[in-house]
């Protein structure tokens, strides 16, 4: 079984009330804030975990970003993957959701094509929940979004997803990739004689040339979106006394709450 | 050249231990707090992540990634649970006299189940007649065919309850002290009285006791007479490192406390942490902990290295651990009246501190030392 999971390094959502953003290049600023994996990426991984752990196989980590995330993407061997990819280039940089998901899905691709894929849902600093998908689409996949529970028998997938109304369960066949929220499992934590085993696992970084991937379809050049602008999204609470007698502020009171659909 | 930084690794380390802390941990502190008991799944976990391991080599189960690393994790639990810390710092303690003197058959006796947590370990030294003297200890190991009977009572001893081996310190002659390897299965041996502390409530403290237990020749650490040199080695390297790394992880969470209050206290119209008397508390707390880490990790890595580092452990104890108390004592006062309050931590933090001056020698016993050192 090729199992194959999707890890994005971010800045340590803990320390959110601490990233800006630079209204020049419109993008976050990260300096000085921690990085670690996407805490649905944990998720991720723990599913695939847990799948080479009943079916066997060989997981492998792929992931795009600057030569800065290694040290954190180490941590995912420790975790128990048996392999690294890290996608780094200059020429990645920049790169929309759909550049990612054509450098994750050449990586993929790269390493000799998966039997399943696990993503986290999203990311906790960019939220688009776009790649998973796209990178399903463009190695021709079948995907299920939001897993809450994953099981695999007789080569047959089982995934119950979320949903606006609710859940529910889907059924399909490999290959299949899958995007995980946090309900899925917990995450294991890592052991220390893993530490000491990661340092034997194979870790490789791979260039845009390695990928064979045209400048045109990846990094800035190849990312179809463009930011128009960035706003501070305020959040305030609104207060309104309510004057009169006490019969009448609760019938003003009454009123208020039914128009705001409260009761 | 000299290279401050820590490893990848190291740092891996400490993430991991963060994650074990925070996720594990936290949430049993107000529980341990109301109890003063150890929760099984702390013990369990520290085992299951190889905490315990970090010091013994592969062969017998560890995984032999030395005393820094030691220190780190120490250092990461301590600043969620001090009662943690220093349960696990004297579980390292208990071990060390068995990798450092210990013979081959008690290494793969007894390391293998210490190393995976399904055995915990201490160190029994002090009695109510010697601690910081351990010379006026009076259990004694009288030799009978191929066994020794011990006698004796040992007080104040973490893990006494918990351990399933301890290294306890007897008298073979009058003038003769010799280390043995005691496990709770031999006859007449037992822990005694559970002490309740003043701060550190969970980390289980009390007697060791012994009456005629019979403890086979070959479980003594290495021949008669080398006891004292056993224990005070593992202690004055060991024990003082570990320490030093729960005085600094208390630092820490002052320190981190004291800045998220002062951050979001509102007075006269702006955070408390614009007042130059809170920052000079502050700006005491951070330099306490950044010399004391730099005192501590020396020495530990000087531990790695192989060389003696008695004296930089007892400067490293004696100084984090005396900043420790100075820095709960800031970090209540910077959070005033909440500040002893059960529902902040600032209280716990003051209680704990207080344990730390005696465990491993006291302050004073650090200060000999480093006398000692200065004056020869």
């Amino acid at each position: 079984m090729r199992i194959f999971v999707c890890i994005k390094v971010v800045p340590d959502p803990e320390r959110a009330s601490e990233i800006t953003l630079d209204p020049q290049t419109k993008t976050v600023r990260r300096e000085g804030i921690p990085l670690v994996i996407n805490p649905m990426d944990k998720n991720a991984l723990e599913a695939a975990l847990q799948v080479r752990a009943q079916q066997g196989g060989e997981v492998t980590v792929v992931s795009m970003g600057p030569p800065s995330v290694e040290e954190v993407l180490r941590q995912s061997l420790a975790l128990g993957a048996d392999r690294v990819a890290l996608l780094c280039d200059r020429c990645l940089a920049g790169a929309d959701t759909l550049a990612t998901a054509r450098t994750l899905a050449a990586g993929i691709e790269k390493l000799g094509g998966a039997d399943l894929v696990f993503c986290g849902a999203e990311s906790a600093d960019g939220g688009t929940a776009q790649v998973g998908p796209q990178v399903a689409a463009l190695l021709g996949m079948a995907h299920a979004v939001y897993a809450t529970a994953f099981s695999l028998r007789d080569g047959i997938a089982e995934v119950t997803v979320k949903t606006e109304d609710g859940e529910k369960v889907l059924q399909g066949g490999l290959p299949l990739l899958v995007t995980v929220s946090r309900e899925i499992n917990q995450p294991r934590g890592i052991r220390f004689s893993e530490i000491v085993k990661a340092r034997k696992k194979p870790f490789n970084v791979f260039t845009a040339a390695d990928l064979s991937l045209a400048e045109t379809c990846i990094g800035e050049q190849g990312s179809p979106t463009r930011i128009a602008g960035i706003a501070d999204a305020k959040m305030e609470r609104r207060g309104e006394i309510l004057e009169g007698e006490p019969e009448e502020a609760v019938a003003k009171l009454m009123t208020i709450l039914r128009r705001e659909g409260a009761i | 050249m000299i290279d401050f930084r820590f490893t990848e690794e190291q740092d891996m380390l400490r993430t991991a231990a963060r994650e074990f802390a925070e996720e594990v941990i936290a949430p049993l502190v107000p529980q341990m707090e109301e109890t003063d008991e150890m929760p099984e799944e702390i013990l369990r976990g520290l085992g299951e992540r190889d905490f315990l391991a970090l010091g013994i080599a592969e062969e017998y189960g560890g995984v032999n990634l030395g005393h820094v690393a030691k220190m780190i994790t120490i250092e990461e639990v301590s600043r969620v649970s001090v009662a943690v810390g220093m349960m696990l710092q004297v579980m390292h303690l208990g071990i060390e006299p068995i990798v450092a003197f210990g013979s081959p058959e008690q290494k793969k006796k007894y390391l293998p189940k210490l190393a995976s947590g399904e055995h915990f370990a201490t160190v029994g030294v002090t009695e109510a007649t010697g601690g910081s003297d351990p010379t006026g200890i009076e259990t004694t190991a009288r030799l009978e065919g191929d066994n020794y009977i011990l006698n004796g009572r040992k007080v104040f001893i973490t893990n006494a309850h918990v351990a399933h081996v301890a290294v306890v310190l007897a008298k073979t002659d009058e003038k003769e002290f010799s280390a043995f390897i005691l496990s709770k299965d031999m006859p007449g041996f037992r822990a005694g009285r559970w002490e309740h502390k003043v701060g550190m409530k969970g980390c289980d403290t009390g007697e060791l006791i012994m009456e005629d237990c019979v403890v086979p020749k070959e479980n003594m650490i290495g021949k008669p007479g080398d006891g004292l040199k056993v224990c005070m080695k593992a202690i004055s390297e060991v024990g003082r490192a570990g320490m030093a790394a729960v005085g600094l992880g208390l630092i820490k969470a002052c320190l981190e406390a004291s800045t998220k209050f002062a951050n979001e206290r509102i007075l006269y119209g702006k955070p408390i942490s614009r007042l130059q008397g809170v920052q000079f508390k502050v700006a005491d707390m951070y330099l306490d902990y950044n010399a004391g880490m730099l005192l501590s990790y020396r020495a530990a890595a000087m531990k790695d290295r192989g060389e003696r580092c008695d004296v930089e452990m007892a400067m490293a104890k004696y100084y984090v651990t005396e900043a420790a108390v100075k820095a709960a004592k800031l970090a209540t006062e910077i959070h005033g009246g909440y500040g002893v309050m059960v529902e902040y931590a600032t209280q716990r933090y003051l209680r704990d501190a207080a344990v730390l001056n005696p465990s491993a020698g006291t302050g004073d016993i650090q200060r000999i030392v480093m006398a000692r050192a200065a004056l020869s």
